[in-house]
């Protein structure tokens, strides 16, 4: 019972890990008011850079390093096209996702000749639990302290809740959106490298399948901040967790339905059938400055 | 030339530059990544012209890719032209998938009649997935793409467990339903040796009611003033509430049909889907890229068909990774997303206008 227990505990910690570092890339940058699906393509690159990096110089360090450089890249793309030339942000996150499936496989390819990578390091474990789960669970906090405690998250927030006072108080308004993007960039790239040189010890194309958007589903039924977006993934990462288990056990639950149960959740939630979520009050809307 | 020809050209020319220099980066970047895989840009898209149409059995197949994205681009510009960002066509089309292959295998029914109603069994199921959608944003205020996303999901996860636990043929390897009854298939054959079927007709019969609805009706009216200005169209008495749910079911109804038809016309059975197509991811970029508008969302499938029509063979004959191609299409959506910066050529023809007049 207590190893079952166990065996349930670590598998909702190693799925949860990635959701609640790639759900504080999106509360970093829909908190700055640009609505984020660009995440899973972020995380992608980043997964796919990690392997590289990582087997390039035999330094898994050196790896996460280049893991968040490839992410912030696609950030600054997204950044470029929604903050600057005020595209529509979910389109502009769709052009995302789409470059980085297709630059990722065929750099997978060119690179190692099929579509996954060799065996690389991965980060090394503590207690037997790899460094990404403690950093991820630092990182909430850290966020937390960031957005909520300093004078450089009071602007953050205001950007993305009424960007023209924020721009009377003296704030600028297109630099506090592409800070907060592009640090939802070096978030994603962390959750990208948490899979390939942590989790997992090498890249496969489209490895994060989907996981971009069950965070950002996490940090919307997180309420946008970083400790609902932790709960929020934890309760996401039990039900994969519950669906692994019950497969084991062969349950007559369909693990369809608890693979499902995260979507419907969070749809009640925005429903306001499990209390009411409400997003950035300037979320999605490209700011133009008045002339 | 009248006035009125003269300023319709230029509203033409206006409208298809920005798809067509989009068109133009993406394969400036496409030829980019050919040259780093190593191989001849020229070798490449020769290939890709043999295998788009270099002859009719080409030509039918890159019809037949093109089929399913008409539909997802119609459904996507309609949603649009609501100011509704239906990003969920992938699950509505799902749906859709089942619920054709369910009526083509369970019923018994006359030839046509049979085909006709499992369309609209598909086109009916890709209608109420989407109307959720449309419901919980007219009601409870949820974003339409925050919950078209989730609806993706459950769709691939129902459709999976559907199968699964009732309908799979037993005996079968590979899980998947029975075939369809030759009564419920799409005739096929109009051009020999390609897969092209009369999927094809429904789908230009759907452009064709969706520009008729869209500027011809005043409904259409209504999703159109609601799309431009959802408080401007509540003060003259529109019902806001009332449009974005059809507008979402109509978006869904033409998803909808394209799991139909590719059920009925291509594969005869919903077979395991691990994970999504990409029918509807692309056919936000055919929506974008025709302008929402139905005559430009068949040129925007046509380009989108072809180039998945296409890449294989890319591959096979030149040995330039199909990824290549995904990077064309993200590349175009993304220039064509950010329109604003092609502003600039505008800008200077305004300045060129004041100088001469």
């Amino acid at each position: 019972m207590i190893s079952t227990l166990l065996v349930l505990l670590t598998s909702t910690l190693r799925s949860s890990t990635p959701l609640i570092l790639c759900a504080l890339g999106g509360v970093f940058s829909e908190r700055a008011g640009v609505v984020n699906i660009a995440l899973e393509g972020m995380m992608l690159t980043g997964a796919w850079a990690a392997s590289f990096f990582t087997l390039a110089t035999g330094n898994v360090y050196i790896g996460i390093l280049g893991a968040i450089l490839a992410s912030v890249i696609m950030a600054g793309l997204h950044a470029l096209a929604s903050v600057i030339w005020t595209a529509d942000q979910t389109v502009s996150g769709v052009a995302i996702n789409l470059l980085a499936s297709g630059f990722t496989e065929f750099m997978a390819v060119k690179v190692w000749g099929t579509s996954q990578s060799p065996s690389a390091n991965t980060a090394p474990a503590i207690f037997g639990i790899s460094l990404f789960v403690y950093v991820a669970f630092a990182m909430v906090f850290i966020v937390h302290f960031f957005l909520y405690h300093t004078a450089w998250g009071l602007r953050l927030r205001s950007v993305g809740e009424n960007p023209w006072a924020a721009e009377t108080m003296g704030i600028n308004v297109i630099s506090m959106k592409i800070q907060g993007v592009l640090l939802s960039g070096v978030m994603a790239g962390i959750a990208g490298a948490a899979f390939s040189v942590g989790l997992l010890s090498r890249f496969t194309v489209n490895m994060t399948s989907g996981r971009g958007y069950i965070a950002l589903a996490a940090m919307i039924f997180g309420r946008w901040n970083p400790i609902g977006s932790m709960l929020a993934c934890l309760l996401f990462g039990l039900s994969e967790g519950l669906a692994t288990l019950f497969q084991i056990w062969q349950l007559p639950v369909p693990s369809q339905f608890l693979l499902m149960t995260p979507y419907v959740i969070t749809m009640l939630a925005l429903a306001g059938f499990v209390g009411r979520a409400t997003a950035p009050a300037a979320d999605g809307v490209p700011y133009v400055k008045s002339r | 030339m009248p006035d009125k020809a003269k300023s319709w050209v230029k509203e033409a020319v206006e409208t298809v530059t920005v798809p067509i220099l989009a068109i133009f980066v993406g394969l400036l970047v496409g030829t980019v990544f050919i040259l780093i895989a190593g191989a001849d840009p020229m070798e490449a898209y020769k290939a890709l012209f043999k295998a788009v149409a270099g002859s009719p059995r080409a030509i039918g197949e890159t019809l037949t890719s093109t089929t399913p994205l008409i539909f997802t681009g119609l459904a996507v510009a309609l949603a649009f032209r609501c100011g509704l960002f239906n990003i969920g066509v992938e699950g509505q089309y799902l749906v859709a998938l089942m619920a054709s292959a369910l009526t083509g295998y369970y019923l018994h029914l006359p030839p046509v009649i049979h085909a006709l109603v499992a369309l609209a069994a598909g086109g009916l199921a890709g209608m109420l997935w989407a109307a959720i959608v449309g419901v919980l944003k007219a009601y409870r205020g949820v974003h339409e793409v925050i919950n078209s996303i989730m609806l993706n999901y459950i769709a691939l996860y129902f459709t999976h467990y559907l199968l699964m636990y009732y309908f799979r043929e037993p005996g079968n390897r590979a899980a998947a339903t029975p075939f369809i009854q030759e009564t419920a298939k799409l005739t096929k054959g109009l051009i020999p040796g390609s897969r092209l079927h009369t999927g094809i007709f429904v789908a230009l019969l759907a452009a064709l009611f969706v520009w008729f609805f869209l500027w011809k009706t005043p409904q259409g009216y209504e999703i159109r003033a609601v799309g431009l200005s959802p408080g401007a169209a509540e003060y003259a008495g529109i019902s806001v509430k009332r449009n974005i749910i059809l507008a979402m079911a109509i978006s869904g109804l033409m998803s909808g049909l394209a799991g139909a038809v590719q059920t009925l016309g291509v594969s005869y059975k919903f077979y395991e889907q691990m994970g999504f197509i990409g029918y509807g991811f692309d056919g936000i970029a055919v929506a974008l890229l025709g302008r929402n508008h139905p005559v430009g969302v068949i040129f925007g499938a046509l380009l989108f068909g072809a180039l998945g029509q296409g890449s294989g063979a890319m591959q096979a004959a030149a040995g330039v990774p199909k990824t290549v191609v995904w990077i064309v299409q993200g590349t175009v959506v993304f220039f064509v997303a950010a329109e604003s910066i092609w502003k600039f050529l505008r800008r200077r023809r305004v300045k060129a206008e004041v100088k001469t007049a």
